[in-house]
C-alpha cells in the first residue's frame, strides 16, 4: 500500500503539522494590523514567512472585504496566510485561501459540515497497528478508522477521525471521531481505559460502570450522552 | 562484533545496577569477554557494587574528552576473568556524554569484548537515551508495582522508536523482562502485582524473576556481584537469567509461595 507506480510524478500524503492561528477578535482590520505591528516589532524576523490560519473569534463577524484587507495586510508584513477556518468556502475562495474545517473540533455542526459523498476520494484506508501502544505514545488515524491488535497501555493515547477497534486491553485513552464525527464508535475487548471520548464527549474511568470493567465494551454517542455497553 | 546490552527501567531504585553487575559477571564467568559501562554520570554506583571503587583513576567522561584512553580507564575485575568495568564520572553530569563520544567508546570496547553491558541511569533523558541508543538487547528491570511497570512500559516505547536500530529500520532491539524484588507471599495477599499481571501489561519475553532477598543488600555492601554468591536465592536467580539469555532452557523459580511446615511435610 502506498507504493507508487514506477515513474509516478507525485505522491499525496497526509501529514500532521503545527500552524499558527490568527484569531481575529476585532472585526476592524486596521485595529488588528496596528496591534500586530506592535507584536512584530518585539521580535523582528521571527514571524517572517510564518504560515497562518485566520479564524474569527467567537461572535466576531468577519465579512469578506475585511478578510481580503486583512490578507493583503498580512502579506505586506511578510506573513503567509494559507487558510481560513470557521468561515464559508465562498469567503475562503474570495480571499484566495484554503478552508480548514473544525479547527476546534468537536462541534455539533461538524457532522453536517462534512463533505458530501460526491468526491470519489472519500475512502481512507483503515490504519492497523499490531504492536503494543506504550505509555507516552500517541497514535492518530487521520481521516479514517484505527484497528489495534495489541494492548494500549496506561498513559498511551489512540485517536481516530472514525471508529477505533482495540483487540488487546485498553488501559490508556481512546478518542474516536476527533474531527467531530458523532457516529464514530470505540470497540474494545477488555475495558480498563483511563478515558474514552467520542466527538469530544468524554468519560473518565471513575465514571464508568464497574460491571463493564475488564469486559468487551462498545462506546457510542446517543445525542449528547456517551453510552458504554457490553458487546 | 560485540553485542550491546542495555539494562534500563525508567524508574530509579528498581535494581538496574545490581542487575548490570550480576549479568556482566555472569557473562564473564561463562567465558565471554564482557565490559560493563556505568552511564549514570554524576551518581556513580556501579564501582561500589563491583567492589572496585578504590581503583578508579580515569572514567567514562575522561575517555570521551580524550583525557585518557580506554585501556587506562577500564578496570579489570579481580574475581572474574574477562570482566572489565568502565566507571562513570562522579564530578560531572549527563551533559558530559556526547553522542559521538559514546559511539566511539562503544566501538572501542567492541574491538576486544563479546558483550558490552550498559548500566542506564533512571529517567528518560540524555543519559538514559544514550545508554539505550546503540543497544542490540535490552534488559528491562521492573518491580512488581504499578508505577515501575508504567515507567518500564514508557521505556519499551522508547526502545522501539528512539534507538539506532529503530531509526535505521533494522531488526528491533530484543526486549527482555526481569522482575526484581518479587515476594510471592505478598502477591498471594494481593499486595503486589503477580508475574502474570506484569507480563500481561508489558507483553514481552520474561527472562527471569529475582526474589526480594537480603543477599542483594549484603552483596552490595561487600562489593560483590550477587551472582557470585552461589548459595543465595538471588544469586541463583541471576544465574538462571544469564543462562536463559545465552540460550539455555531453565524453569522459572522463586515465583511461588514457600511452603510452610505443613506444606513441606505433605509435599510427598
Amino acid at each position: 500500500m502506498g507504493a507508487s507506480a514506477p515513474g509516478a510524478a507525485f505522491e499525496l500524503k497526509g501529514r500532521m503539522a503545527t500552524l499558527s492561528v490568527l484569531r481575529v477578535l476585532n472585526a476592524d482590520t486596521n485595529a488588528v494590523l496596528v496591534q500586530l505591528d506592535a507584536r512584530l516589532a518585539q521580535a523582528p524576523g521571527f514571524f517572517d514567512g510564518m504560515p497562518l490560519v485566520i479564524a474569527p473569534g467567537q461572535s466576531v463577524a468577519l465579512d469578506t472585504p475585511a478578510l481580503v484587507a486583512l490578507v493583503s495586510g498580512l502579506k505586506a508584513r511578510g506573513l503567509t496566510p494559507v487558510a481560513v477556518a470557521d468561515l464559508s468556502s465562498e469567503q475562503a475562495a474570495e480571499a484566495g485561501l484554503g478552508l480548514l474545517r473544525n479547527l476546534d473540533a468537536p462541534s455539533p455542526k461538524a457532522a453536517s459540515a462534512r463533505p458530501t459523498s460526491d468526491s470519489p476520494s472519500a475512502y481512507q484506508p483503515t490504519r492497523v497497528v499490531t504492536t503494543p501502544v506504550r505509555s507516552g505514545q500517541q497514535i492518530y488515524a487521520r481521516g479514517g478508522d484505527l484497528v489495534i491488535t495489541a494492548a494500549v497501555s496506561a498513559g498511551a493515547e489512540v485517536m481516530a477521525d472514525g471508529h477505533i477497534h482495540i483487540y488487546g486491553s485498553l488501559r490508556g485513552r481512546a478518542l474516536a471521531g476527533v474531527q467531530g464525527d458523532v457516529n464514530a464508535r470505540i470497540f474494545c475487548r477488555s475495558l480498563h481505559a483511563e478515558l474514552v471520548a467520542v466527538a469530544g464527549h468524554y468519560r473518565l474511568s471513575e465514571q464508568m460502570d464497574a460491571e463493564l470493567i475488564d469486559g468487551p465494551v462498545m462506546i457510542a454517542l446517543q445525542g449528547d450522552d456517551l453510552q458504554l455497553s457490553a458487546v | 562484533m560485540a553485542r550491546i546490552v542495555v539494562v534500563t527501567s525508567g524508574k530509579g531504585g528498581v535494581g538496574k545496577t545490581t542487575t548490570s553487575a550480576a549479568f556482566a559477571a555472569g557473562l564473564a564467568r561463562a567465558g565471554h569477554r564482557t565490559a560493563v559501562v556505568d552511564f549514570d554520570v554524576g551518581l556513580r554506583n556501579l564501582d561500589l557494587i563491583m567492589g572496585c571503587e578504590r581503583r578508579v583513576v580515569y572514567d567514562f567522561v575522561n575517555v570521551i574528552n580524550g583525557e585518557a584512553n580506554l585501556n587506562q580507564a577500564l578496570i579489570r575485575d579481580k574475581r572474574t576473568q574477562g570482566l572489565s568495568i568502565l566507571p562513570a564520572s562522579q564530578t560531572r553530569d549527563k551533559d558530559a556524554l556526547t553522542f559521538e563520544g559514546v559511539q566511539a567508546v562503544l566501538e572501542g570496547l567492541a574491538e576486544d569484548h563479546d558483550y558490552i553491558v550498559c548500566d542506564s541511569p533512571a529517567g528518560i533523558e540524555r543519559g538514559a537515551h544514550l545508554a539505550m541508543y546503540f543497544a542490540d538487547d535490552a534488559l528491562v528491570v521492573t518491580n512488581p508495582e504499578v508505577s515501575s511497570v508504567r515507567d518500564s512500559d514508557r521505556v519499551l516505547g522508547l526502545l522501539s522508536s528512539k534507538t539506532r536500530r529503530a531509526e535505521q529500520g533494522e531488526d528491533p532491539v530484543q526486549e527482555h523482562l526481569i522482575i526484581t524484588r518479587y515476594v510471592p507471599e505478598r502477591v498471594g495477599k494481593g499486595e503486589m502485582l503477580s508475574v502474570e499481571d506484569v507480563g500481561e501489561i508489558l507483553s514481552i519475553d520474561l527472562l527471569g524473576v529475582i526474589p526480594e532477598s537480603s543477599a542483594v543488600l549484603n552483596a552490595s555492601n561487600s562489593g560483590v556481584p550477587v551472582i557470585l554468591e552461589e548459595q543465595t536465592d538471588a544469586g541463583q536467580a541471576y544465574d538462571d537469567v544469564v543462562a536463559r539469555y545465552l540460550g539455555q532452557q531453565r524453569e522459572h523459580r522463586f515465583i511461588t509461595e514457600k511452603k510452610g511446615l505443613f506444606g513441606r511435610l505433605f509435599k510427598g
